[in-house]
C-alpha cells in the first residue's frame, strides 16, 4: 500500500519529540478523526533552527510529519511557509489516494507553528 | 476439489452422463451440508458467498412479501452486506428499524419484540459479529419472530463452522453462510431457506436451484465447501476450547503488560477466537503496520482501515467514542494459531505501544490527564 520511503519514515521517523522551550507550536487535526499532529519549532535569526513533531495517526500521518521536518529544518521561515501538503506527499514518492486528504496535514502543522511563533513575537 | 477443476468438466444442469457425475457431486454436497446444520437437503441453496446470501435474503423477501408490508428490522452492528441492503430498501420506500445494542454489543430480544408491527416482513440479526465477536441471542429472537409470524434471517457467516448451528433450534427461516470463513474455498456460500418460505430470486435466467438462483453451479466450490463443513463439524468443539484458551491467555498477557488497554464487547457471549481491544493515545493503522513487521496480521476499527473517514460502525454502536474506536485492534485466532504465536504477541506488542505513545501528542506518560475522563 505504501511506498518504501513512506515505510522507512514510519519505521524511523526523523525529529520525533517535543521542544520544551519552543518558540512556536502548531496543532492540526483532532483525535475524533484519528489524525492529530503537534509540531514545535525553535527559531534563530528567522531560520528554523530546530523542529520536532508528535503525531497520532496512521502510517501516512507519521511519515508526512517526519518528512516535513526534514524539508523545513534550516530553512528561512518564509521559505518553510511555501512547503505544501502536496510537496510533502511528493517528497515521499506519493501516498495512496485515500490518504491524500485525511492524513496529509504535516505542512498545515508547520504553518500553524510558524504562525504561532509570529503571533508570540508580535505580542512580545 | 481438484478433480472438479482438472478432470470433471461436466455441467450438473445437463442431461448427458458427464453432467450427471457433477450433479451427483452437488447433490451429495447438499446432503452433507444440510445434515451439518439440521436442515433438509432441499432447503440448501448455493450462492457465491455471504454477501449474495444476505442481499438475496433481504431484497428477495422484501419483494416477495410486499403485499404483507414494507417494514424490516435489523440491528445497528450488522455486516455491511445487510446494512447496505437495508439502506437500499429504505431509499425505495421500505421502513427500517435498526435496534440498538448494549455496551457489550448484544441485542436485547425484547427490543426486537417491541419493534415488530403488523406490517413487519423480516427480522435480520447476525449470529455473531465480525468485529467484536459477540454471539447474539438468536434462539430467543427466533421464538419471538415465530410467535409473531415474521420471517427471521440470520447472517451466520462468522459462526458457521465455529459454533454449532441447528436451524430448528435457532428458529430461523433464512440463514447465510460463506465457505472461506471456515477454511473452505472463496467465492462459494449458501443460503438455508426454510420450506415454503416465499422469496423472489436475485439472479434470473436459468432453472438452477429450483429457479430461485440462476447460474451454472460452482461445482469445485460446492464440493470444497461440503468438505470444509464436514471437517469443521468434526473438530469444532476441540478448536473452540483451544482457541478460547489462547485468546484468554493473550488478553491476560496484554492486560498485565500494557497500561490503558480495554476490552471491546462482551467477553462471555463471544466467539472463541476473537479478541477486540482499544488503547488510549494510539491510532489503529500504525499498530497494524508495526505488528505486521513482527509477522502478526491483525485488523482495526480505525477509519484508515475501513476505507472511509468514519471509524467502525460497530464500535460506535457499542457507545465507544470515535477517538477510541480509531485506537482499536481486532485479533482473530484460528486453527493455525499456536501458544508460541500468542507469547510472541505478548512480547512484541508492549514496546510497540510504548513507542507509538511516545510519538503521540495526546498521550502523556507521567500525568493523570489520560484521554479517558
Amino acid at each position: 500500500m505504501y511506498s518504501d520511503l513512506v515505510m522507512e519514515h514510519f519505521r524511523n521517523p526523523r525529529n520525533m519529540g517535543v521542544i520544551e522551550d519552543a518558540d512556536g507550536v502548531g496543532e492540526v487535526g483532532n483525535p475524533q478523526c484519528g489524525d492529530m499532529m503537534r509540531i514545535s519549532i525553535k527559531v534563530k535569526d528567522d531560520v528554523l533552527d530546530d523542529i520536532k513533531f508528535q503525531t497520532l495517526g496512521c502510517g501516512a500521518a507519521v511519515a508526512t510529519s517526519s518528512m516535513v521536518t526534514e524539508l523545513a529544518k534550516g530553512k528561512k521561515l518564509d521559505e518553510a511557509l511555501e512547503i505544501t501538503n502536496k510537496a510533502v506527499a511528493e517528497a515521499l514518492g506519493g501516498l495512496p489516494p485515500a490518504k491524500m486528504h485525511c492524513s496529509n496535514l504535516a505542512a498545515d502543522g508547520l504553518q500553524a507553528a510558524i504562525k504561532d511563533y509570529r503571533t508570540r513575537k508580535a505580542a512580545a | 476439489m481438484n478433480p472438479w477443476h482438472t478432470e470433471e468438466f461436466g455441467n450438473p444442469s445437463t442431461v448427458y452422463s458427464l453432467g450427471l457425475t457433477a450433479a451427483n457431486a452437488v447433490q451429495k454436497a447438499r446432503e452433507s451440508i444440510a445434515k451439518g446444520i439440521g436442515a433438509d437437503t432441499e432447503e440448501i441453496y448455493f450462492t457465491s458467498g455471504g454477501t449474495e446470501s444476505d442481499d438475496w435474503a433481504i431484497l428477495g423477501t422484501a419483494e416477495a412479501q410486499q403485499k404483507k408490508g414494507r417494514h424490516l428490522i435489523t440491528s445497528s452492528i450488522e455486516h455491511h452486506a445487510v446494512l447496505e441492503s437495508m439502506d437500499y430498501l429504505e431509499k425505495h420506500g421500505c421502513e427500517i428499524t435498526r435496534v440498538p445494542v448494549g455496551s457489550g454489543g448484544l441485542v436485547d430480544p425484547e427490543d426486537v419484540r417491541r419493534a415488530i408491527r403488523p406490517d413487519t416482513i423480516l427480522v435480520s440479526i447476525m449470529h455473531a459479529n465480525n468485529e467484536v465477536g459477540t454471539v447474539e441471542p438468536i434462539a430467543e429472537i427466533g421464538k419471538i419472530t415465530r410467535e409473531a409470524g415474521v420471517l427471521f434471517h440470520v447472517d451466520a457467516v462468522q459462526t458457521a463452522g465455529k459454533l454449532p448451528i441447528d436451524v430448528n433450534e435457532l428458529g430461523v427461516d433464512l440463514l447465510s453462510m460463506s465457505a472461506h470463513k471456515f477454511y473452505g474455498p472463496k467465492g462459494i456460500g449458501l443460503m438455508y431457506l426454510r420450506k415454503r418460505t416465499r422469496i423472489s430470486p436475485l439472479f434470473h435466467g436459468g432453472g438452477q436451484e429450483k429457479g430461485r438462483r440462476a447460474g451454472t453451479h460452482n461445482v469445485p466450490g460446492i464440493v470444497g465447501m461440503a468438505k470444509a463443513v464436514e471437517l469443521a463439524v468434526a473438530r469444532m468443539a476441540d478448536d473452540a476450547v483451544r482457541e478460547e484458551q489462547l485468546r484468554d491467555r493473550l488478553w491476560a498477557g496484554l492486560n498485565a503488560n500494557i497500561e490503558a488497554i480495554y476490552l471491546n464487547g462482551d467477553m462471555v457471549h463471544r466467539l472463541p477466537g476473537n479478541l477486540n481491544v482499544r488503547l488510549d493515545g494510539i491510532e489503529g493503522e500504525s499498530m497494524i503496520l508495526m505488528l505486521d513487521m513482527e509477522g502478526i496480521c491483525v485488523s482495526s476499527g480505525s477509519a484508515c482501515t475501513t476505507g472511509s473517514l468514519e471509524p467502525s460502525h460497530v464500535l460506535l454502536a457499542l457507545g465507544i467514542p470515535a477517538e477510541h474506536a480509531h485506537g482499536s485492534l481486532r485479533v482473530t485466532l484460528g486453527r493455525s494459531t499456536t501458544a508460541e504465536d500468542i507469547d510472541h504477541f505478548i512480547k512484541v506488542f508492549p514496546p510497540i505501544v510504548a513507542r507509538l505513545r511516545e510519538m503521540s501528542p495526546v498521550w502523556c506518560a507521567n500525568c493523570v490527564c489520560k484521554q479517558r475522563n
